[in-house]
């Protein structure tokens, strides 16, 4: 699991590739809120990743639940149709907006 | 401030150890690692074992040293552990003395009784490899559901519909059109047709773990594969809902599908039941296999002869001893455990009358379970539902120990309505009494101690109570003698389908009527699932044993029964825009709020004159609105006539108060779009002197 970080005008695109589970959650966790100031604009493009485990959706949630603490936001892109329809059957695909592309999760910045 | 608590004390191998926590049973995440917690009241030694995984060996073997057990429990805490990628279970040694009640077997591994899920049948039949070691594996769960601001929906118990279905029989026929079959997700899918049909309480049978491999066989005459346990019924884990349930269940993702599905249901005014079986276990008697009690504790977890065999009260094999103090616990643990974490809004319990029997098998006056139950805080507004009987012979509706708490399946109701729709005579006196929710059974209980059923998943379905005179189980595999013969169901002249349109007529009539005698009963409505489109089980009164259209859903009944299932959801509708029909405690025959008319009144061909005689097959009754739940609500005036003659007879209506009229809300003898109107818009009736009912037909009017 890799986690690369750049910045697209406010928002802080996040792409991670690899796979997400208990081993790999923690680290992918901690680098993502290491960007998270308050307010951020944060886009986690997921389209490189093919599987995430239970821990992974928590970590999604995690991030969620500080970064939406703390008055920012967080889209995800490019969900395969599995982990689209794990995180909608589990019920984390509720907390979040997503989008197909990274160009049209920025667009839903503005 | 960091605990002291997050530091081993002991290693055993690579693995670092503290002493556990005796509470809670069962493996619960600690700081930094897991602490799993085990009772045996005579185990004389104990190991924590852990599998990689679906590994066929375990990875390792950690005892739980002396200085670990507090009194009969064994509690650890082992660090560092990916909870995602084991699984794990106990090994315990004691004495082998099963006159004494002891079967210990330390060659077993055996599964958590607390698990909170459980690996080994994770796609629904799916061949497991019969060979592995450990066959039904405890695994590890994160409790951290987000439920933002969900919670059980706490509807009054008198303004509830239920919906009594099964996870896979409601959306596994290609029928159903959904993308996730046989599954909750399925479920979910289809809450719109649930809201269009207006339940508003689904009650699942068994979600705990189960195995549906088990007690399959080979029918011997067709070859066909059945399914022993597909009900449910047999359950292998209390805590843990069914893998097979979920289309995540692959992926260990079953806890979250069922969480997100009761919260999305609570989200759209729909409350949650289980349907729970307390009274055994699927490790049968002593030829049955180990997986968990048994080799942990036997003599406390089930009852025994005094010659340490199985007492067989569920007809089963064994019967779990739940009014011995630790098992109670166990339970009590259990149900908090469902309400708590999941949001469950009540509970049905199988063959309850087992739960009050002491750990010898005989009834107890004052059952300590059951009144825990009453009162326990967790629980205070969980509906509590019992099947007031066991298969020990054991019949208690009515007497069933209740606390105020308990309602029951009436299985005098179906009785009744059952004899009293085909025509019987010597039963409008027991209809009076059903259709006020039985106050002959629950006189002190109120209206809400009636679960009233007419069908249930144990029976015919409601377009087989109608169609056929005797039950056809021929494809159980055992030559038709499986199944009860005591099913007081009319064909209507013809055994099984026909396409005699007369027939068909009286069918779908007798099935409005049954329908209309639930839906304005005081007491709570229970539906079987399908009976709105009319499912057919081709007579099978006992489809325990089938995966496939016996018991699945054939969703194009909707269309080709869309006159059956228009008039459900209108009368549904129709029960719930009337008050009067849903009263907590029983009406009196009195009027107590200076109406000038009675709570009820009784009336027949000749308003005010009911004929109670033995030989009627005529029922009428008018519900005063000014009455409506206690008087506390107001409401319109309601006249229901019931004639199950065969000829059709003028109902002389008695007189409403000046400015009020009636108006005709159903009528199951006139042919559709009339025979039933949408509630506010029924048509006032020419003649407000009388009415004629025709033969074996119900009429349903509002006076307002």
């Amino acid at each position: 699991m890799e986690v690369s970080q750049r910045t697209e005008g406010e928002v802080e695109v996040i792409a991670i590739s690899g796979e997400i589970d208990g081993s790999t959650a923690p680290a992918a966790q901690s680098q993502i809120l290491s960007v998270a100031k308050s307010d951020a604009k944060i886009l986690i493009d997921m389209s490189q990743v093919h599987y995430m485990s239970s821990a992974g959706l928590r970590m999604l949630l995690v991030v969620y639940r500080t970064v939406s603490g703390q008055g920012g936001k967080v889209v995800l892109t490019g969900l395969s149709q599995d982990l689209e329809d794990t995180m909608s059957l589990t019920g984390f695909l509720d907390f979040f907006d997503h989008f197909e592309s990274v160009d049209a999760g920025l667009a839903a910045f503005n | 401030m960091q605990r002291v608590d997050v530091f081993p004390t002991h290693e055993h191998q690579e693995y670092k150890l503290r002493p556990g926590k005796p509470f809670p049973f069962g493996a619960t995440l600690a700081p930094g690692g897991v602490n799993f917690s085990v009772y045996s009241s005579h185990a004389t030694s104990c190991s924590l074992v852990l599998f990689e995984k679906g590994a066929p060996e375990p990875k390792a073997e950690i005892p739980f040293p002396d200085e670990f057990r507090i009194g009969n429990v064994y509690s650890m805490i082992v660090f560092d552990l990916d909870i995602e990628a084991i699984e794990y279970g106990f090994r315990l040694d004691g004495p082998w003395d099963p006159q004494e009640g002891h079967r210990f077997d330390k060659s077993k591994i055996l599964m958590d009784p607390y698990a909170k899920a459980i690996g080994g049948r994770d796609v629904w039949g799916q061949p497991p490899d019969w060979d592995n070691v450990y066959q039904h594996r405890a695994r590890l769960v994160y409790d951290d559901f987000d439920w933002d601001d969900d919670r059980p929906l706490e509807i009054p118990l008198e303004d509830l519909v239920i919906y009594e279905m099964h996870v896979r029989s409601f959306t596994k026929h290609e029928s159903s059109g959904v993308r996730f079959p046989g599954v909750f997700a399925g479920i979910r899918e289809k809450i719109p047709y649930l809201k269009e049909l207006g339940v508003n309480c689904i009650e699942l049978l068994p979600i705990y773990e189960f195995d549906e491999f088990e007690h399959s066989r080979e029918d011997p005459k067709t070859g066909r594969q059945l399914v022993g346990n597909y009900w449910g019924y047999s359950t292998l884990g209390f805590f843990a809902p069914k893998a097979g349930y979920a289309a995540t269940g692959k992926l260990g993702m079953q806890v979250d599908e069922f969480k997100a599905l009761v919260k999305e249901l609570h989200r759209n005014g729909i409350e949650v039941f289980l349907d729970v079986v307390f009274n055994h276990t699927a490790e049968g008697n002593e030829h049955g296999p180990y997986i968990s009690l048994k080799g942990i504790d036997n003599k406390t977890y089930y009852m025994l002869t005094p010659e340490g065999y199985y007492f067989n009260f569920s007809g089963t094999g064994n019967t779990l001893n739940c009014n011995n103090p630790v098992v109670r616990n166990m339970v009590l643990d259990c149900l908090r455990y469902w309400a708590s974490e999941y949001h469950i809004d009540g509970f049905r319990f199988d063959l309850a009358s087992i739960l009050g029997r002491d750990p010898w098998g005989a009834p107890l006056s004052n059952p300590p379970l059951l009144e825990s139950l009453a009162f326990d805080p967790v629980l205070a507004k969980c509906k509590l539902i019992a099947e007031a009987w066991d298969a020990g012979g054991l019949y208690q509706v009515g007497s069933f120990p209740a606390y105020g708490r308990w309602a029951e399946w009436n299985g005098k109701y179906r009785d009744s309505i059952r004899k009293f729709l085909k025509g019987d005579i010597g039963m409008v006196g027991e209809m009076a009494q059903r259709l006020q929710a039985s106050p002959d059974l629950y006189a002190t209980r109120g209206a809400t101690a009636s679960i009233n059923f007419i069908t249930a998943h144990d029976g015919f379905t409601l377009n087989d109570l109608v169609s056929y005179n005797e039950k056809h189980n021929e494809a159980n595999g055992e030559d038709n003698r499986d199944g009860t013969n005591d099913n007081d169901s009319w064909n209507c002249g013809w055994e099984g389908p026909t396409d005699d349109p007369g027939i068909n007529a009286l069918r779908m009539r007798q099935m409005k009527n049954a329908m209309t005698m639930l839906l304005i009963s005081q007491g709570v409505p229970m539906i079987l699932m399908g009976d709105e489109m009319g499912r057919t089980q081709f007579g099978n009164n006992n489809t325990y044993c089938h995966d496939n259209e016996l018991n699945w859903q054939d969703w194009a009944l909707l269309e080709q029964n869309a006159e059956l299932f228009r008039y459900v959801k209108t009368m549904l509708a129709f029960r719930h825009a009337h008050h009067a029909l849903r009263n907590r405690w029983h009406l009196t025959g009195t009027d107590t709020v200076g109406s000038g008319y009675a709570d009820i009144t009784w009336h027949g061909t000749q308003a005010w004159n009911a004929d109670w005689s033995g030989t009627s097959r005529i029922l009428a009754f008018m519900l005063c609105g000014k009455h409506a739940h206690g008087g506390q609500r107001e409401d319109n005036y309601i006249y229901v006539a019931m004639n199950m003659h065969w000829d059709s007879h003028w109902f002389e209506l008695p007189g409403l108060s000046e400015g009020m009229q009636w108006h005709a809300a159903a009528n199951t003898g006139a042919p559709p779009p009339e025979d039933i109107w949408q509630p506010g818009e029924e048509p006032l009736l020419e003649n407000q002197a009388g009415i004629l009912v025709g033969d074996r037909s119900v009429v349903v009017l509002v006076g307002k």
